[in-house]
């Protein structure tokens, strides 16, 4: 056990592992498919507020008044407002996603302008539903 | 698995500063990764400057420079210095190329080079890419057939020999693969875009016989579909190509199977 311990570490142990998030240009669709994720765990978070609310409205007026309280305070909308983002851009992306499948859209320019398309669409999308809502008031 | 940082014995350190060509004016400053398996130190970046009045326009012409006048140490792969034998991939401001299709006009300010990334580095600039040639291995890359071999060659229409265009000109220097966050995470069971593409090449070729099982072998979570559409592949190819169409076709070709 003793000559165990001595054994020199053999070469491909010791070889370090070569730089790859930390130097590499971020990429326009590389910078959308980690959004595509963040914004999938989002609608998560955002799908148990819609939780809430619903069952808050299935309890009494007291719960639902809360909610209503919480969500619609200057925080809550913000996040209501992200929420809102996060479902578009996901949205988007989704349906770029499905035109890429078909095999379309993925030489140069056309993936760059789909790529283009959905951070536009979400952030144009988002704006027109808050004021649209706004506006219904 | 996903580890966004590196490990301990991989993080690069300050490393030296090399002087200045005596008698130049016209300098480009490069900073360059640097490893040594003799001295169990932590890589380190390393900075030369290159008198650009008696070098070529190349990124490979100015490494050349500082191994011939300035730095024999400093190790890396080339061969044909034209771009089609894929020796010396390695990243280069930030994207996998080719130093010696790299032209150093395009690039701003210093130059970085690191190897190319995510990957086991044997020297400097040297990666170890066995897994890389053994998944290559694994996707059969030669015609398959069970008809009897024809007297003469076997015959291919210029409308099924077209096909094979954009697919028969990858030169395996792993700039995909080694640029697909999807392989640095899962690169052990992930095929990588490289490989893939190959075995397009081979799925498409209308002499083979073997699809099937080709199409059989790459079913699977891993192996085929963990290309989640990034495209750095695409883009960081040196010859142009588009390995994520090509996977796209696979898998278009296993649900019209299915059908």
């Amino acid at each position: 056990m003793a000559e165990a311990k001595s054994r020199p570490v053999s070469p491909e142990a010791r070889r370090p592992l070569s730089p790859h998030l930390q130097i590499y240009r971020p990429m326009l669709t590389m910078m959308m498919s980690i959004m595509h994720r963040i914004t999938g765990i989002g609608l998560y978070l955002g799908t148990l507020l819609m939780a809430w609310w619903l069952i808050a409205a299935a309890t009494d007026a007291r719960a639902f008044a809360t909610v209503s309280a919480v969500l619609g305070s200057i925080p809550g909308r913000l996040i209501m407002f992200g929420f809102t983002w996060a479902l578009f851009h996901h949205m988007l992306g989704g349906i770029r996603h499905f035109i890429w499948d078909t095999g379309r859209g993925m030489d140069h320019p056309e993936r760059e302008y789909l790529a283009q398309a959905t951070l536009i669409g979400g952030i144009l999308l988002t704006i027109v539903v808050w004021v649209a809502a706004y506006m219904a008031r | 698995m996903v580890e966004l940082a590196l490990p301990k014995n991989s993080r690069p350190t300050a490393g030296k500063t090399w002087p200045k060509p005596q008698g130049a004016t016209n300098f480009r400053e490069f900073r360059i990764y640097r490893w040594n398996p003799d001295d169990g130190a932590n890589p380190r970046i390393d900075t030369y400057f290159v008198d650009m009045d008696d070098c070529g326009p190349m990124v490979l012409d100015a490494m050349l420079y500082i191994k011939s006048k300035i730095d024999p140490t400093l190790t890396f792969r080339r061969s044909c210095r034209e771009g089609i034998c894929g020796s010396c991939a390695m990243n280069i401001d930030g994207t996998n190329t080719l130093a010696c299709t790299m032209d150093l006009s395009a690039i701003k300010g210093a130059v970085k080079i690191y190897p190319l990334p995510h990957m086991p580095v044997i020297k400097d600039l040297v990666p170890d890419l066995t897994r890389f040639y053994a998944q290559h291995a694994s996707i059969e890359p030669w015609l398959q057939t069970d008809t009897p071999q024809p007297e003469a060659e076997w015959k291919q229409s210029p409308e099924d020999r077209f096909k094979l265009d954009g697919l028969y000109e990858c030169i395996l220097c792993a700039c995909c693969s080694t640029s697909c966050p999807s392989y640095w995470w899962n690169g052990d069971r992930y095929l990588g875009p490289a490989a893939l593409l190959q075995a397009y090449r081979w799925l498409i070729d209308s002499r083979d016989e073997s699809t099937g099982a080709r199409l059989d072998n790459l079913e699977d979570p891993f192996r085929l579909y963990r290309c989640h559409t990034i495209m750095n592949c695409a883009k960081a190819c040196p010859k142009g190509l588009n390995p994520a169409k090509a996977i796209a076709e696979i898998k278009n070709m296993m649900v019209q199977r299915q059908t």
